[in-house]
């Protein structure tokens, strides 16, 4: 009896729980809402089943329960009764089947007036590119991929010239025409998935691979990695915003080009010498840091990083919050540089500057810190040298008191928190696994000497 | 995706030919007169063990057909994708391949020799022509050891090579086999040992069964090789 | 009388070796059910740790970063532990090691397995697996955390957890598994086929031992893919060859590697992987339909078709893999072939659920815990099921794939439903077993809570899925905007659930060891039941099973309730002329027993 009413509560707290949860799909922001409507067909069916069949059940319990007296019926089988529940079983099946083909079939047919985008993924990232007005993205070689040309891009492929590179996370796409969105990855599988889309695709590395769509509304949308590529998996995020065409043509003529990207200068040392003499004030004549003036050691540091933190001072995407205390301070100083020429100069001369043993500042168990590091390797490098490629700066034998309080400030949310700032958000992902300054001070005890 | 509709026509064969095996159609609750009980099996009354070694080979067949169906999908890969350099070099077989199966064949030959006289309790001719059988088998055995080596020092000899790859990975797993049914070749001399002192029929018999099933699977092992050289000659 | 067919009398073919020592008995035994609960100790206990890793990973997700110890790396290190042991050591170990080393034997009326030894050795090997496994986790790295798909190239570059030693023992272990696993296959199917006592035709066979063969068929046709492409992945991982392994910039450095496929592993792994559901389900399925009919006192409705189906589902379940890899970036035409064929497949697996259904309704149910039990399987598998058919749907899975969808999915149909089949299974056989009826108190709170608890962890998920809520994340930052509060509180419940279902398995496990000692002594047949295992001289059944004379079968395995019949119930073993057999009510009554048709 008990069996019989649990059996009904659950299938009745099962539909309940269907019609009241407050998760549902996202609001649909592309055109594939044939998708949706598979979905609630298969719904329909397969909770008809669920109802049905389960009810029945619960009232056989309770209609055959063992009464003395009663005797079971003996029926070996039932030809007829078997055959029916068959094809009415075979109906249903069809009828999710056929509707799910037929949107398939779209699926796999790309409209001709569909544009192109490439999606780059990494360890972990992304990036974006576009054709240039030939409409045709260049060839590429993962061989050819390096700190200067991330997109691996073929120098020798005219087409390629004038495909925009956009190097950070955000995607933009044009309101309302189609888009075939061409799937590339440097190292693992990824996966690019926006869930207000619908659609998504793994990228394979060493194929190219696909999905298209029309997007219909305006919006900023989460774009997640679904395929486990190994421990920052879940800290890998992108964005896309959908924008009017005037906006989205707007926003592209902004992104640089690869001729553009090739003709960039190299820094001059010469000329960055001068620009860091208002550096050195707080940061040293060596770039050694100075913890009682706040600023980190920047000698020794890949110059990769000092220019993105630089650029992200002077955008506001570092240093805008009035809790930031020292990013505040030194954002008006990234001011002085007046453009990127000037910040590959500065970054230049640092980069010349000679190295000097940094002492430990933080006390901590090594040995529990070895284990925590284990998370943090995959991006800092085994011995904490950083890596231009996951965009993770170096850590080792820097100021770890500076490193201590950033990793507070990224837990906090204090930095990492700007839409911009993805590889700061990644770090406020990662560092929520210290759950305690402890843990901290543990990390950095181990990380520092290395 | 040949390869798929194959295993999709394999799968359905196999569903067809199981709703057709009439035992399977039989109503098991009806009444059946006691004693005559309705048992004609598509099998027949066979040892266990010759079951077994079938059972066996089926899965040895799998292991070979899947690592041959990888072998294609890794050949064809680039060219699927559109690119258009495959990676794909032809390996160039030592002339020692051709050696060794012509000695494999021979083998195979001795074996069958063998499992004939045991059927006609010859079991003096059966344990010589074991041992011969057994011999040629490791004169294969080092032959092959012999072609590895003749591949592996040359200039292009690299791990990335798919072509090499396979190519060691297809013979070694197939030596392995061979080298698995010498360990069981081994056995039989000791059982016939015992079987002799013990002047027992039954232990007799047992020795016969196991060089008839031992022989099957060198019968069976040579069909891999042939099929494994072919490929490899013709891709 | 002349037997053309696949039966044994004969036992001398059984040269049955009889243990005296200790050691011989209980140890290094080749008797199949000493065997099968060596098998059953082993996975319990490493299923028993995969649970604990279970319940840390809900630590994890209900109280993000408020436990230090639990890393970003050893969480992905637990979640591959978690499936691989659950799939692969316990299920596939318990189902086809465990009741099939000691079911097959006893049901189809032969003394042993046909090679002894090779049985032996086969649990000795798997403990060796499992062995290898757990070594991963003292090897520096620790053990892989690539997911239990182990999907290259990530599985064996850096960034990953265990990429250097915890793959490589993962594979070796793996490997090992898969020599057990033959080994122990090759005594199923052979024992089916040929050692089947007098009047056991197939037909005649319970359902258990035609899911335990079936499965086993698979196995033996279905792992080697498994160790095709562990071989492959170890030497890309020890020697640098590019099965798998395209062009690749790890980290910025330029690796060594090209040309090679990751999609090729993917289909064999799954080529594999698919298949191996169904040796989970398959045996599940056979048990529940024994359950259900002796604790029903019915015979399972529609037995012909209940072999049909379980046969059609195994040869389907091959052509059905890369419903895994629709977001693969597979050739998406693919998609139309293997979403066809996954949706053939529910349809018979749905003609189970209504036979099931269906041999309850006009039965005489007595709610024992076994049968508690056996509905709760149908309860949950229904709910498991229907959501593979969303899954199955090509277009459908698009949004559904990398979501909770899919963990709520699996996890109901494999890692409830089955699990219930297993608690119903080991209650069911415990007198048989032991000689001893356990504590039905007990049994009855351990079932309540582990059904409707983990009912509830696992129903919520399916809806945070079709949110979008991914799978395998360490952590859902408050970054991602379309996740609401809600799905972390929900997250909080849930953990909070699943460590109340993961202590009542202590009840069980109590209740095991309690009434080993103190249980009620019962006969050899407590439950009434037709089976041949049932029917042994003594209980627990002795070595050899059956004293001086094997047993001679008259009749099919289902006698439950026949009209005429003395008791409701008629084992196997019983002549025609003593009870006469049953009648079948779709065609016109028999006049006496002697009318024998034959199909």
């Amino acid at each position: 009896m008990a069996m019989a009413i649990v059996l009904v509560l659950l299938v009745v707290g099962t539909v309940a729980f269907h019609y009241f949860s407050p998760w549902w799909f996202t609001p649909l922001a592309s055109n594939w809402e044939m998708v949706d409507q598979t979905v609630d067909l298969t719904f329909w069916v397969t909770g008809a089943v669920f109802v049905v069949v389960n009810l029945f059940m619960a009232w056989t319990v309770v209609r055959y329960r063992h009464r003395a007296g009663h005797r079971a019926h003996f029926e070996p089988e039932n030809k007829k009764l078997e055959w029916w529940l068959t094809i009415l079983t075979s109906l249903g099946i069809v009828a999710m089947l056929a509707p799910g083909l037929t949107v398939w079939a779209k699926f796999v047919t790309v409209p001709d007036n569909a544009g192109v985008v490439e999606v780059l993924g990494q360890q972990w990232s992304w990036s974006y590119r576009f054709p240039g007005d030939d409409g045709k993205l260049g060839t590429t070689d993962t061989r050819l991929i390096s700190l200067d040309n991330p997109f691996g891009m073929n120098p020798q492929d005219p087409a390629g010239r004038d495909d925009r590179l956009v190097a950070g996370s955000e995607l933009r796409l044009p309101l309302d025409k189609p888009v075939r969105v061409v799937l590339r990855s440097k190292d693992v599988l990824h996966q690019f998935a926006v869930p207000q889309f619908r659609v998504k695709m793994d990228m394979v590395p060493g194929m190219i691979t696909q999905f298209w769509l029309t997007p219909t509304r305006t919006g900023r949308f989460d774009a997640l990695c679904e395929q486990l590529c190994g421990l920052p998996h879940f800290a890998m995020r992108g964005r896309v915003v959908v924008a009017e065409a005037t906006e989205f043509a707007d926003w592209l003529a902004q992104q640089p080009t690869y001729t553009q990207v090739l003709a960039q200068t190299a820094g001059d040392p010469v000329a960055g010498q001068a620009l860091y003499a208002v550096c050195s004030a707080c940061h040293g004549q060596e770039g050694e840091g100075n913890r009682e003036l706040n600023a980190p050691k920047l000698s020794g540091q890949g110059g990769w990083y000092l220019a993105k933190q630089l650029k992200a001072y002077k955008d506001g995407v570092r240093g805008n919050r009035d809790d930031d205390v020292y990013a505040k301070q030194m954002a008006p100083f990234a001011t002085t540089l007046a453009d990127d020429a000037a910040i590959r100069d500065v970054v230049a001369y640092i980069g010349s500057l000679p190295e000097r043993p940094t002492p430990a500042t933080i006390k901590g168990n090594a040995g529990r810190g070895k284990a925590l590091y284990s998370s943090c390797a995959a991006c800092h490098g085994g011995l904490g040298q950083g890596l231009w490629a996951t965009g993770a700066p170096r850590i080792s034998r820097m100021s770890d008191w500076y490193l201590a309080q950033q990793l507070r400030n990224f837990r906090q949310g204090i930095r990492g928190g700007h839409a911009q700032d993805f590889a700061g958000s990644q770090m406020a992902s990662m560092s929520k696994a210290l759950a305690d300054d402890r843990a901290i001070d543990d990390l950095l005890s181990y990380v520092h000497p290395l | 995706m040949s390869l798929t509709a194959a295993y999709a026509a394999l799968a359905t064969g196999l569903l067809v030919w199981a709703m057709l095996v009439r035992k399977l159609r039989v109503k098991p609750w009806e009444a059946q007169l006691a004693g005559e009980v309705e048992l004609a099996s598509s099998l027949p009354a066979a040892p266990a063990a010759r079951i077994g070694l079938w059972v066996f080979l089926a899965v040895v067949t799998a292991l070979f057909g899947l690592f041959i169906s990888a072998y294609l999908m890794r050949m064809g890969h680039l060219h699927a994708e559109g690119l258009e350099m495959g990676d794909w070099r032809p390996v160039a077989e030592p002339a020692i391949l051709w050696v060794n199966t012509l000695v494999l064949i021979l083998a195979s030959v001795v074996m069958q020799w063998a499992r004939v006289a045991a059927a006609h309790s010859r079991i003096e001719r059966m344990r010589l022509a074991l041992m011969i059988g057994g011999a040629l088998t490791l004169v294969f055995l080092a032959g092959q050891i012999n072609g590895w080596r003749t591949l592996s020092a040359t200039q292009y000899a690299s791990p990335r090579d798919p072509a090499l790859a396979f190519f060691y990975v297809l013979t070694v797993v197939h030596a392995l086999h061979l080298l698995g049914g010498l360990y069981v070749w081994n056995r039989i001399f000791r059982r016939l040992g015992q079987a002799n002192r013990s002047q027992s029929p039954a232990r007799m018999a047992q020795v016969r069964l196991s060089v008839e099933l031992c022989t099957v699977y060198w019968h069976y092992l040579l069909l891999v090789w042939l099929v494994l050289f072919v490929l490899l000659l013709s891709t | 009388m002349a037997y053309v067919g696949a039966i044994a009398d004969l036992d001398h073919e059984h040269a049955l070796h009889d243990p005296q020592t200790f050691f011989r008995k209980y140890i290094w035994s080749q008797d199949h059910k000493v065997i099968a609960l060596q098998y059953m100790a082993v996975a319990i206990a490493i299923g028993l740790v995969a649970l604990t890793m279970s319940v840390l990973m809900r630590l994890q997700l209900g109280f993000p970063n408020s436990f230090s110890f639990i890393d970003p790396q050893e969480y992905y290190q637990y979640i591959t532990m978690h499936g691989m042991i659950m799939v692969i050591y316990l299920l596939t170990a318990l189902f086809l090691g465990g009741f099939g080393n000691y079911l097959i034997p006893l049901m189809c009326g032969s003394r042993d397995m046909v090679f002894p030894y090779l049985n032996m050795i086969s649990f000795w090997v798997y403990l060796l697996a499992v062995l290898v496994l757990v070594a991963g986790l003292f090897v520096p790295g620790g053990p892989t955390g690539a997911g239990w798909t182990l999907y290259p190239p990530q599985a064996i570059l850096p960034g990953t957890p265990g990429a250097t030693w915890g793959i490589l023992l993962m594979l070796a272990s793996l490997a090992i598994f898969i020599v057990a696993f033959t080994m122990g296959g090759l005594n199923y199917v052979t024992t089916v086929l040929q050692a089947r006592c007098r009047g056991m035709t197939l037909m005649r066979m319970p359902l258990s031992v035609w899911g335990i063969f079936s499965a086993s068929i698979l196995g033996l046709l279905a792992f080697p893919a498994l160790f095709v492409s562990a071989i492959m992945m170890t030497l890309d991982s020890t020697i640098g060859t590019s099965f798998f392994m395209p062009a690749i910039v790890s980290r910025g450095e330029t690796l060594d590697y090209g040309g090679g496929s990751p999609l090729l592993f993917q289909h064999l792994f799954w080529f594999f992987g698919h298949p191996e559901v169904y040796i989970v389900a398959l045996p599940a399925f056979g048990i529940v339909s024994d359950l259900l009919s002796t604790h029903a006192r019915r015979n399972i409705f529609g037995y012909r078709m209940m072999v049909w189906a379980i046969l059609a589902i195994a040869c389907l379940s091959f052509v059905v893999w890369a419903h895994h890899m629709y977001v693969s970036g597979m050739n998406p035409y693919f998609g139309f072939f293997f979403a066809t064929t996954t949706l053939i497949i529910a349809v018979p697996t749905a003609i189970k659920v209504y036979n099931w259904v269906l041999t309850l309704w006009r039965g005489d149910i007595h709610l024992t815990v076994p049968m508690l039990f056996a509905i709760g399987f149908i309860f949950t598998f229904i709910n498991g099921g229907l959501t593979g058919l969303f899954l199955g749907n090509v277009t459908v899975d698009v949004p559904l794939s990398g979501t909770y969808f899919v963990v709520a999915h699996f996890h109901m149909v494999m890692g409830v439903s089955p699990i219930l089949v297993v608690f119903g299974a080991l209650y069911h056989w415990y007198p048989k077993i032991t000689g001893r009826m356990f504590n039905e108190t007990l049994g009855k709170l351990h079932f309540w809570v582990t059904f409707v608890g983990a009912y509830s962890i696992f129903l919520p998920m399916h809806y945070m899925g079709i949110l979008g809520v991914p799978r395998r994340y360490y952590a859902y930052s408050n970054s991602i905007e379309f996740i609401p509060l809600s799905v972390q509180t929900a997250n909080q419940w849930i953990s909070v659930v699943a460590m109340i279902v993961a202590a009542t398995q202590l009840v069980f496990l109590f209740n095991v060891a309690w009434s080993f000692f103190k249980g009620q002594i019962v006969d050899g047949n407590p439950w009434r039941a037709t089976s041949l295992e049932w029917q042994t001289p003594e209980t627990p059944p002795r070595h050899g099973n059956w004293g001086p004379k094997l047993p001679v079968v008259h009749r099919w395995a289902y006698d439950y309730s026949v009209p005429g019949a003395p008791q409701d119930f008629v084992p196997q073993n019983v002549p025609a002329t003593e009870v006469p057999m049953g009648h079948d009510h779709d065609s016109a009554p028999q006049s006496s027993a002697t009318k024998g048709r034959h199909a």
